[in-house]
């Protein structure tokens, strides 16, 4: 059982949700990283999501673009973000660490290369929006005998017959799409989001859990109300830009009211 | 994923569908002006000598100045099927966001073109012409702020509308059905080509040259003649400010195999994945990717692609300009400009076609511009 399957497990016997914090690595610098990791951790986050950052993020909205491109300025490579794993693994032996990345960074590393280092780094999951599960086949071989968990998207507008794929394809969780659109933080969600992750949840033993546009507590409520847990990310980089070198002040208390808002 | 999947259906249905060849056939012949002629270019081939032949597919004479109506029309004609009420493109020498706005009007569709802030500076003529046609042109900051750009705003709009929302994609690129559907579109100008060649000269062309950015000028009119493996089919790429050193947009001479905007193809990326900026002179040719199946021709050895520099392709636009009063777009302006360059190596008396994808008119600043700044002898 790995971190992730552990992670869902224990939650299931607490009744519990998980609160995924997704981060875009060198933003807004490689050092911090793990200071905010940390931070994040000690705040009650139970699965980090580290975003490789991609010169063109077709899935992500402003905030994430704009993160992706320092970072590509600050010299990240895919390299470096493995690196950068090797340092966490160190200081959070149980913490699940799942990657997020675009296909074209993989597929130029090589698919089965990936799955390796992923493994040798362990790392718990891999999230990559723009390969659906009906390409993904070179990829599932690849990272079942490393260990990997494959994370594949539902959207609201997937009919059934690929929200079964998706389903069969997944390991770890499914990463619900909470609207039709790209991530970033908005004022409300969808009102079908959680009739959809039931019917969802009725089809499979996974976790369910929800991301894109979770701006607040708020929203944490209405998604936890259904799913098995919330991925936070463009809000979140929008905190850790509204702080200072010094002090993660703003993050600290941001995190802390979606983690309440996740307990209740 | 769901909306490729009802665009392949819908279309592979609509392919078969009698009446909508019809209409589509209706408003290309009644309203975009096909067929486009063939032109003997005879000042031309006189300049390039040993009896070599050039012939001119004239795409730039349909309406709205080049090739994408072709596609624009076929692909509004299925949004209309689909019951989806608004459009959204990407353009980058705005070319295609005027066909698209066009239909769009044509239809009574409502429209949005995503177009790259540098392009719609050196393109500015077309963003004027789009807005008079009533569409919403969008300027995309991000990155190179030029045509892939562009794309990745149009699926970012298209996964937010996607109910409501048709993608006419402008290239042989994209997720499958789309370069397919493309290249069926736009295969109309090789189906004429090669019927009109061997009623003009009573057989099949030596070769057949066409520029390539994204691939769908030379897509259109290459598919056709597939099979006649007698016709070197050649594709030219824009080596900007030329090999090894300078920004260029050549991905089929140049590229790697990369996987951008849902197409496995060839790419210019760097040695981590990511996707280099391109630059080509001509705004339609400045794409790092390509479409799948000129990278399948190119594997196969049925097309072979080469480059030519935003220089050449300026030489190209004169000498297509002095011998014949035509004022190419800087895109095909590649193409003649390559035309030249190998004369020499054509064989006495070879038979060339050249797709002219569209006219010049949007660029003539520009060029005025670069043709000063070069300090051409010839200057306008």
């Amino acid at each position: 059982m790995n971190r992730i399957d552990s992670l869902f497990a224990r939650l299931r016997r607490e009744n519990g949700k998980a609160l995924i914090a997704y981060l875009t690595v060198g933003f807004p610098s490689l050092r911090a990283l793990p200071g905010i990791v940390d931070l994040l951790v000690g705040e009650g986050v139970d699965l980090i999501e580290l975003g490789i950052p991609f010169s063109d993020p077709l899935a992500d909205g402003p905030t994430i673009q704009a993160a992706s491109q320092w970072a590509l300025r600050q010299g990240v490579t895919v390299g470096k973000v493995f690196e950068a794993v090797r340092g966490l693994r160190r200081r959070h032996r149980d913490l699940p660490i799942g990657l997020m990345t675009y296909y074209n960074p993989v597929n130029r590393f090589g698919v089965k290369d990936f799955c390796r280092a992923c493994a040798r780094e362990q790392v718990d999951g891999v999230i990559i929006p723009d390969l659906p599960p009906e390409e993904a086949n070179e990829f599932i071989r690849a990272a079942r005998p490393a260990g990997l968990d494959t994370i594949f998207l539902a959207a609201p507008t997937s009919p059934i017959s690929r929200l079964r794929q998706i389903a069969r394809s997944s390991r770890g969780f499914i990463y619900y799409v909470s609207l039709t659109g790209v991530t970033g933080a908005r004022a409300s969600l969808p009102g079908q989001m959680q009739a959809d992750v039931r019917s969802i949840k009725r089809m499979t033993r996974l976790p369910v859990c929800v991301g894109f546009g979770i701006s607040g507590p708020a929203q944490v409520r209405q998604v936890v109300r259904a799913a098995d847990g919330v991925i936070i990310g463009s809000a979140l980089l929008n905190a850790i830009g509204r702080s200072s070198k010094n002090s993660w002040k703003p993050v600290e208390s941001f995190i802390r009211l979606l983690r309440a808002a996740c307990h209740a | 994923m769901a909306a490729l999947a009802e665009l392949e259906l819908v279309y592979s249905k609509a392919r078969r569908d009698r009446r909508f060849q019809a209409e589509l056939q209706e408003v290309l012949t009644q309203y975009a002006g096909r067929p486009t002629p063939l032109y003997h270019a005879k000042r031309l081939s006189a300049r390039l000598g040993r009896g070599i032949r050039v012939y001119l597919k004239r795409e730039d004479l349909l309406h709205t100045g080049a090739h994408k109506i072709n596609n624009t029309l076929g692909q509004g004609l299925l949004a209309k099927r689909m019951g989806k009420p608004r459009l959204i493109a990407e353009t980058g020498a705005g070319q295609h966001g005027v066909a698209t706005a066009t239909v769009a009007a044509l239809m009574g569709l409502r429209c949005e073109i995503f177009m790259g802030e540098t392009d719609i500076v050196r393109q500015r003529l077309n963003v004027v012409r789009m807005r008079l046609l009533g569409a919403k042109v969008t300027p995309v900051t991000s990155g190179s702020k030029t045509l892939k750009d562009a794309c990745n705003e149009a699926i970012r709009d298209w996964v937010t509308n996607v109910r409501t929302t048709h993608y006419i994609i402008g290239s042989v690129v994209g997720p499958h059905p789309y370069p397919m559907i493309v290249r069926d579109f736009q295969s109309v100008i090789g189906v004429e080509a090669r019927r009109q060649i061997r009623r003009e000269t009573g057989r099949l062309p030596n070769a057949v040259v066409a520029c390539v950015g994204g691939g769908s000028n030379a897509m259109g009119i290459f598919h056709p003649f597939f099979s006649d493996r007698s016709v070197r089919l050649i594709g030219v790429e824009a080596a900007g400010k030329g090999f090894p050193k300078g920004p260029h947009s050549a991905t089929l001479v140049k590229g790697t195999v990369g996987v951008l905007h849902g197409t496995r193809s060839f790419l210019l990326q760097d040695k981590d994945g990511q996707v280099i900026e391109a630059h080509s002179v001509a705004a339609g040719l400045d794409y790092p990717g390509v479409g799948p199946e000129h990278a399948y021709y190119k594997q196969i050895h049925r097309a072979e692609y080469h480059a030519v520099t935003d220089k050449e392709a300026l030489g190209g636009f004169q000498f297509l300009a002095e011998t014949e009063g035509i004022l190419p777009a800087l895109e095909p302006s590649h193409a003649i400009a390559y035309l030249k360059k190998a004369a020499p190596r054509l064989k006495r008396g070879s038979v060339v076609v050249v797709c002219l994808s569209g006219r010049g008119d949007k660029d003539v600043e520009l060029i005025a511009q670069e043709l000063n700044g070069h300090g051409s002898t010839n200057s306008p």
